[in-house]
């Protein structure tokens, strides 16, 4: 049924941001760490347990294959409710330190892609 | 009458109004993609730029903070864009990936998280003192807010800079998670940036939960998982860092 697979996926998230939550207290830090991600290989996990027993129904994926669609739509209203209004009118410091990070960043993406794949070449 | 009943009922329903809303605007985004640019520009990234410009248009005609989703009407893309939603459907973009590429990363993937927000850190370090900042408060504040524009308010509070302080530091991140949407499909092609390995990278690198989420879904969905995966750490990390090591860091050079 389709509420197994958006069952599962609560499940995982809830378990992922739980963890997440813990490791920012036990840190120290008020931030989540890493919640969205702990879900993630969560729910990886469970649903490549292998078994064919345990295996999800197609109708089963559907209740996931759905959230995963709709992922662009739910960006897109992500991208309306920022505060753009604050960002612009921070001054050129806050712009300057912001596009100054963003540049650099990106030019070290190549350096660090090369670094770790170690001649070893997947396409 | 009937406008006054329209708007009844589209603002009891806010977040059904908000997917017919986000509907019309992803239609028209692939419209635009399609007609004017030949296919040249991805839709979801119109759609995203669009999104961003409404936003900021929100934000100018009702003042407050959250785009357009303050504009009572829309109230509902507030809902359907915020953490909640957003943090849901990037979980769900896990299944089906590689697990073999986000082990065989796992490390580079780590590295590149410490990277990224000690190079965001400094990079904000050296834009505030060039501005005539020699507080170390001050300046461990605002370059916190160029890792996201959560480790900057953060760090700030922990360490008790001014709020004007902190207000900068929060327009630092949101600058960064704006470009990162907008210009990672520009240059996506020059940075490799078409395989999971180096969206782990990115994702690392970058750090910002929205600025990845938007930058990725306008180059190529199917890399959504690997940058989340490692951008979802990021924060924590920064929260770890520039509170501690990084502000004696800055002390110690100031």
């Amino acid at each position: 049924m389709v509420i197994y697979g958006v069952g599962l996926l609560s499940f995982c998230m809830l378990v992922g941001m739980l963890v997440g939550d813990l490791l920012g207290v036990v840190i120290g830090v008020e931030a989540n760490v890493g919640g969205v991600g702990i879900a993630m290989i969560l729910l990886l996990v469970l649903s490549n347990l292998g078994s064919r027993e345990a295996a999800l129904s197609p109708i089963t994926e559907r209740g996931v294959g759905f959230w995963s669609a709709m992922y662009i739509p739910i960006v897109v209203a992500m991208a309306a409710r920022q505060n753009v209004a604050a960002a612009l009118s921070g001054g050129w410091m806050a712009i300057i330190a912001g596009v100054a990070a963003v540049a650099a960043s990106f030019a070290l993406i190549p350096v660090l892609a090369r670094f770790g794949q170690g001649g070893h070449n997947d396409s | 009458m009937i406008l006054e009943s329209l708007r009844r009922v589209l603002e009891a329903n806010a977040l059904i109004t908000a997917f017919m809303f986000v509907g019309a605007l992803v239609w028209l985004s692939y419209l635009i993609s399609a007609k004017l640019t030949r296919g040249h520009v991805h839709g979801s990234a119109i759609a995203i730029a669009l999104g961003l410009v409404l936003a900021w248009y929100g934000g100018l005609a009702t003042g407050g903070s959250r785009g357009l989703s303050d504009v009572p009407l829309l109230a509902g893309v507030g809902v359907m864009g915020g953490a909640m939603f957003r943090d849901f459907a990037i979980v769900a973009t896990a299944f089906g990936a590689d697990i073999r590429a986000l082990k065989r990363a796992g490390l580079v993937g780590a590295f590149s998280i410490v990277i990224g927000v000690v190079l965001s850190f400094v990079i904000g370090g050296i834009v505030a003192v060039s501005f005539g900042y020699t507080d170390p408060i001050a300046v461990t504040t605002i370059g916190a807010g160029a890792a996201t524009y959560i480790v900057g308010p953060v760090t700030g509070t922990a360490l008790g800079a001014g709020t004007d302080v902190i207000a900068l530091s929060v327009a630092a991140g949101l600058t960064k998670s704006v470009l990162v949407m907008i210009g990672t499909p520009f240059v996506a092609p020059r940075i490799g940036l078409n395989n999971p390995h180096s969206a782990l990278i990115y994702g690392g690198l970058m750090g910002t939960t929205s600025g990845v989420a938007g930058g990725l879904a306008a180059t190529d969905p199917k890399l959504v998982p690997y940058g989340a995966m490692t951008a979802t750490f990021y924060t924590g990390m920064g929260c770890l860092l520039a509170p501690s090591v990084l502000y004696l860091g800055v002390r110690a050079i100031l």
